[in-house]
């Protein structure tokens, strides 16, 4: 399946089951604080992160803060 | 103990100045000059995760905890892209404080007042603690307290500018509108456009350029902390009133006469 992650795109397995959290893990932001995550414009709660499965053609956006005036 | 504290909704802070991250040369400068400048409460961005770049060092594991951090929407056009800007910072950060700027265009990084009083009423619906990013219209500015924002803040000039208060007697009208906190934010350029944010009744300043842009942000830093609290100290004596002519200050009476000419 083809998913896009900060406006690039990544592919997976179709039988992944992949969840946030394995996304998060992929990228070594699982145990980073401070991050937000979207799908389809949609924010996702921390606590939701483990049992959200991401779905084909989804686009998610992982934020963080940074400097900023 | 000092009683002259600036209250923000719910939050509240010794220090009168509120420093932007962004812009300096590296994180050891910007934490000395944060540091130096007194601040408790500093502002941040909220941006895509660079996927490819190292994950470490994030601004938060540089700030966290010792500063309150202040989340904005900058680089947001509509009310929608600042609302849910806004939405992020909160489960990122886990604060409700947002500064929120929903700006017209590019070039003048000027609010878009009809976005930005559609987005302050949405995020204030939400829970948020809303500092809203203003023009320097007191009408503006009172409708935006009146939606419920914690605290207003009119721009002196132009974001980055330095251009300092472009309308000093819009400063005085707000001032008088406003029972919220007025913070001067944007277009600072030196320290005495502190002072007169501050003599003009501002509850704060915000600013960012002008110290990471000094020639030594570290000293700049320190020269606003000395500036807003000095402006601040001049607003509560209160400035004797301004006179065309002279008025003597050593006192008249025993003046010995004139020499007469030879």
């Amino acid at each position: 399946m083809n998913i896009q992650v900060n406006g690039q795109q990544q592919q997976f397995p179709n039988e992944s089951n992949l969840k946030v959290t394995d996304l998060l893990a992929g990228f070594e932001l699982k145990e980073q604080r401070g991050i937000a995550v979207a799908i389809n414009d949609r924010i996702i709660p921390k606590s939701q992160w483990p049992q959200t499965q991401l779905a084909d053609g989804d686009i998610i956006e992982i934020i963080r803060a940074t400097q900023g005036g | 103990m000092n009683e002259d504290f600036l209250q923000v909704g719910p939050y509240r802070f010794q220090s009168r100045l509120l420093v932007g991250t962004a812009r300096f040369a590296n994180y050891q400068l910007m934490l000395e000059s944060v540091q130096e400048s007194g601040t408790e409460l500093v502002t941040v961005a909220i941006r895509r995760v660079d996927l490819a770049a190292s994950k470490d060092f994030g601004v938060l594991d540089v700030l966290g905890g010792q500063y309150t951090l202040l989340p904005n929407t900058a680089g947001c056009f509509t009310a929608r892209d600042a609302v849910f800007t806004a939405q992020l910072a909160r489960e990122a950060l886990e604060t409700d404080l947002i500064k929120l700027e929903v700006i017209a265009d590019d070039q003048t990084l000027l609010p878009d007042s009809e976005q930005l009083l559609i987005a302050a009423r949405e995020l204030v619906a939400d829970g948020f603690v809303v500092m809203a990013y203003s023009n320097d219209d007191p009408v503006l500015c009172r409708k935006l307290q009146d939606i419920g924002c914690a605290a207003v803040m009119p721009l002196g000039s132009p974001i980055g500018s330095g251009m300092g208060i472009r309308n000093p007697y819009n400063f005085q009208i707000i001032r008088e509108f406003l029972e919220v906190p007025m913070i001067l934010d944007a277009g600072v350029g030196t320290a005495s456009d502190a002072v007169l944010a501050m003599e003009l009744g501002c509850d704060a300043v915000l600013l960012n350029t002008a110290i990471s842009g000094a020639k030594d942000p570290v000293a700049m830093a320190r020269a606003f902390r000395l500036a807003v609290e000095s402006g601040r100290a001049a607003y509560l004596a209160g400035r004797i009133p301004r006179r065309l002519y002279a008025e003597a200050s050593s006192p008249i009476v025993g003046m010995l006469p004139s020499l007469e000419e030879s």
